[in-house]
């Protein structure tokens, strides 16, 4: 298998260059990362992130043949040959497969990533029926891996001001939380022409999401309850 | 010499964002503590993340529960081993805890009448270990570590918590005049510069050492860095021979597959179909400990009853449990095994061997987190200013063999108790910093220029490689004396060849190399700890099963181990038997 990857060393280089690894693959390596691993064997300069190594923690994220994808999770089977590998779009490299997702996770800061109810705390669990519950499915799971976003023409034209598809799920994954009281709060927050509006439905996030979720039906929800309130 | 390296001071520094240490920060910025917490992955990439099955909790949703039978399971799953006062404590104090995650948002599963969905998972039982078994095991799907640490850290984001992500710490930095610990060295990733970190109170949540093995269902990073830290710093490690392998990780892959599995009713089966588990614990059968699931699945692949062509798994089943319920209570489950297996587990069984998964052992602490070591004639010392937690600590609740679901409930309840204890102490110290010894962060100074001057020596790879296939040789679920003694001479090769490893990265920048080296130091005191310590145990309990002692001798053996860097030194120290409110329970034969 050959690996074409991204190389940039602020420290050394003066300009970033693709380089090529040649990998001897055994029956154990599966996955991309497995390949990763192998190439950072014959060369200990190549830098990325990784640690679950099975698609929960989000550190892998990478553009794979022109695809945001997690390495651990993306069978070398279900590859070609070839592989191009290159950080993920839009956010400024550090080195290598390494961007600086700060401002990534400022716009997941910003929607008040947390349930807000000021009611005093019972002294048992709050009750949520399973149907309540049933509402967070496919927002919760997010791991913050930054695939979405990153494959989002909005995002990469205005990473300061548009939310991005992960912040805006998890935006929705509070408002549909039966224990969040800060509906109108959240809602006053996103109405604004780009937080929210800025997203276009062109629906890469969905396309990008190595766990399946779909951040373009999520916010299509935020609009509906906006619009709902207006009438 | 110290004046080279910048210094940041705070009232209190927490080495680690996973479950513990989040649970702990949130404490100290609760008080308005000046807090930095160090982490060297983003925080919700801590391995907590990959936790499945569920935390425990008595809180009697589904079946009737309470804290006393939580506790006896607990004392019985940690086959007599754990601290009776410190287990009392945690099992006091999980409704508490758990429900105060709820009200965070923790986003779990629910019943018909909206309490929390429970579920029963290995070794947790009702009325003290009948034959029913207790449903306990408080569940988020098959993602509860997911959403126990995404809420943990949202938490902090509401709290203001100031995060050094992508930091490394690299050494404790310890007052020579009375051992107080008084910060740590730490590695900048990005910018490769080195600073001190100076605190009154300074917390390892730095988690376990699981990558010390070759198959493991840990995930990279967890390289028992606070083990190794602690070891160079003269704290020894207690009960490091008890490292527990988890019945089910995916053959060849090593990824987890959670027991909540067979707390929804899947079981494992012989190549002949049987349930063998019937045999080994006719009662509880694969709701057995771990350790005795572990032993029973060996045992069967030996004596020739493994699956595949080369007869070297077991399979678990749970397709009769039907697509409704894995889909809802194990969808990660099928996502994992369809991606990890190529095995849908809606249609067929999914291939599984016994995984190293989980150290009982670690810095040795008492309940409130304080970092307790022997002094004199006293055996447990308080060092002041040290607390640990989590994985990295010996508290010990999990004693030779811990049960599924009290990891969890470990990282939120000593979490907050060790928060608690710093938050207490801290208001009692004078408000000036301790001066800094003259040599402060020499250590961390020339392992570095070691690794900057080296211009030829061996791949750090290889050399992790190495430890990693001695140590699954030689210290595996069933132990034999000579290759102890053997494994332990390897280990000791391996040590020095770390010392003489090259990196060609020499760049400042983001050098993961250099992460790699550190990280190896750390993984070697940890593997020699591990296999120095079961080495010297000579009884099988919990977790330690030795070919030349198959019995529990509590006679001889009623002790915990004590493990120092120097000299490969060992000491012992007593059990506490004595709980806090209730009787002892008294050390039986254990069987499920």
């Amino acid at each position: 298998m050959k690996l074409s990857i991204y190389r940039y060393d602020p420290d050394k280089d003066e300009r970033p260059c693709m380089q090529d690894y040649v990998i001897e693959l055994e029956h154990a390596d599966r996955m991309l990362l497995d390949a990763l691993v192998k190439a950072k064997v014959q060369d200990d300069s190549l830098s990325f992130r990784r640690s679950c190594r099975e698609g929960v923690c989000g550190s892998d994220a990478m553009n794979i043949n022109g695809k945001n994808g997690l390495a651990c999770v993306t069978k070398i089977a279900d590859l070609p040959d070839h592989v191009t590998l290159r950080p993920l779009p839009g956010l400024p490299v550090i080195r290598d497969l390494i961007v600086d997702m700060t401002q990534f996770f400022k716009q997941y800061h910003s929607i008040k990533p947390y349930v807000i109810n000021n009611d005093p705390p019972p002294e048992r669990e709050r009750l949520q029926s399973p149907a309540e519950r049933e509402e967070l499915n496919g927002l919760y799971e997010c791991i913050l891996c930054a695939c979405c976003s990153t494959a989002c023409p909005s995002f990469w034209w205005n990473p300061d001001k548009f939310v991005g598809p992960a912040g805006l799920l998890q935006a929705y994954r509070f408002i549909a939380d039966s224990r969040d009281q800060a509906t109108s709060e959240r809602l006053d927050d996103l109405e604004d022409p780009y937080r929210l509006f800025r997203c276009h439905s062109i629906m890469n996030c969905v396309d990008a999401c190595p766990k399946g979720l779909n951040p373009t039906k999520a916010i299509g929800k935020i609009k509906e309850i906006m619009v709902r309130r207006i009438v | 010499m110290s004046l080279a390296l910048p210094v940041r001071r705070f009232d209190a520094i927490v080495v680690g964002a996973g479950g513990s240490g989040m649970r702990a920060a949130l404490e100290l910025a609760r008080a308005n503590l000046k807090v930095a917490v160090l982490t060297k992955v983003f925080p919700t990439r801590s391995h907590t993340v990959a936790a499945q099955g569920g935390i425990a909790a008595p809180l009697a949703n589904s079946t009737e529960d309470n804290w006393h039978w939580h506790m006896y399971d607990t004392v019985k799953g940690s086959d007599y081993l754990g601290d009776q006062d410190a287990i009392e404590y945690m099992c006091r104090r999980a409704n508490e805890v758990v429900v105060e995650l709820e009200h965070m948002g923790m986003p779990f599963d629910r019943l018909e009448n909206g309490k929390i969905y429970q579920r029963p998972f290995g070794g947790h039982t009702q009325d003290y270990g009948s034959a029913k078994m207790a449903m306990r095991s408080c569940a988020a799907a098959d993602r509860t570590g997911h959403a126990m640490l995404h809420t943990l850290y949202q938490q902090n984001v509401r709290a203001n918590t100031q995060f050094f992500v992508e930091w490394m710490a690299l050494d404790l930095i310890r007052d020579p005049q009375d051992g107080a610990v008084i910060g740590v060295t730490a590695l900048e990733m990005e910018t490769g510069n080195v600073s001190i970190l100076q605190a009154k109170a300074t917390l390892f949540a730095t988690g376990g050492s699981g990558r010390i093995f070759a198959a493991s269902t840990n995930a990279f990073i967890n390289t028992g860095d606070g083990l190794g830290m602690a070891a160079r710093a003269g704290i020894p490690l207690e009960d490091m021979e008890f490292f527990q392998f988890h019945p089910t990780g995916i053959q060849g892959a090593g990824i987890l597959i959670t027991e909540g599995v067979r707390g929804e009713g899947g079981y494992l089966l012989n190549k002949d179909g049987e349930r063998f588990m019937e045999r080994y614990a006719p009662n509880a059968k694969d709701l057995a400990s771990r350790d005795v699931v572990s032993r029973a699945m060996t045992t069967e692949i030996k004596e020739g009853r493994g699956c595949g062509p080369d007869a070297d798994h077991l399979l678990l089943k749970l397709d009769h449990l039907g697509p409704e319920v894995i889909n809802q209570r194990l969808p990660g489950i099928r996502e994992i095994a369809i991606k990890f297996a190529n095995a849908d587990p809606v249609r067929e069984a999914i291939p599984v061997v016994p995984t190293a998964h989980y150290q009982m052992g670690g810095i040795p602490t008492k309940y409130t987190g304080q970092v307790v070591v022997p002094e004199g004639a006293n055996s447990e010392s308080i060092v002041p200013g040290f607390y640990a937690v989590g994985e990295c600590a010996c508290v010990s609740v999990h004693g030779a063999n811990r049960l599924g679901t009290n990891s969890l409930l470990d990282l939120l309840v000593f979490g907050k108790a060790s928060g608690e204890q710093v938050i207490k102490d801290i208001r009692l110290l004078p408000s000036p910093q301790r001066n800094l010894p003259r040599d402060a962060g020499e250590l961390s100074r020339s392992r570095l220029a070691r690794l900057d001057a080296n211009a030829e020596g061996e791949r750090v790879a290889d050399v992790g490689n190495d430890l990693r296939r001695a140590m699954q040789a030689h210290c595996g679920i069933f132990r034999f004396p000579e290759d102890l003694v053997k494994g332990i001479d390897k280990v000791k090769e391996i040590a020095s060849r770390a010392q003489r490893t090259c990196l060609k990265d020499k760049s400042k920048v983001f050098n993961t190399a250099r992460v790699e080296a550190f990280e190896l130091d750390n993984l070697v005191e940890a593997a020699m700890a591990t296999i120095v310590s079961a080495e010297a145990r000579r009884e099988s309990r919990g977790a330690q099963s030795r070919s030349d002692f198959p019995e529990r001798d509590d006679k001889h053996w009623m002790k915990h181990t004590l493990w120092y860097k120097e000299g490969n030194r060992l000491a012992y120290k007593p059990v506490h038997l004595k709980p806090m409110s209730v009787e002892t329970f008294e050390p039986k034969v254990r069987t499920y």
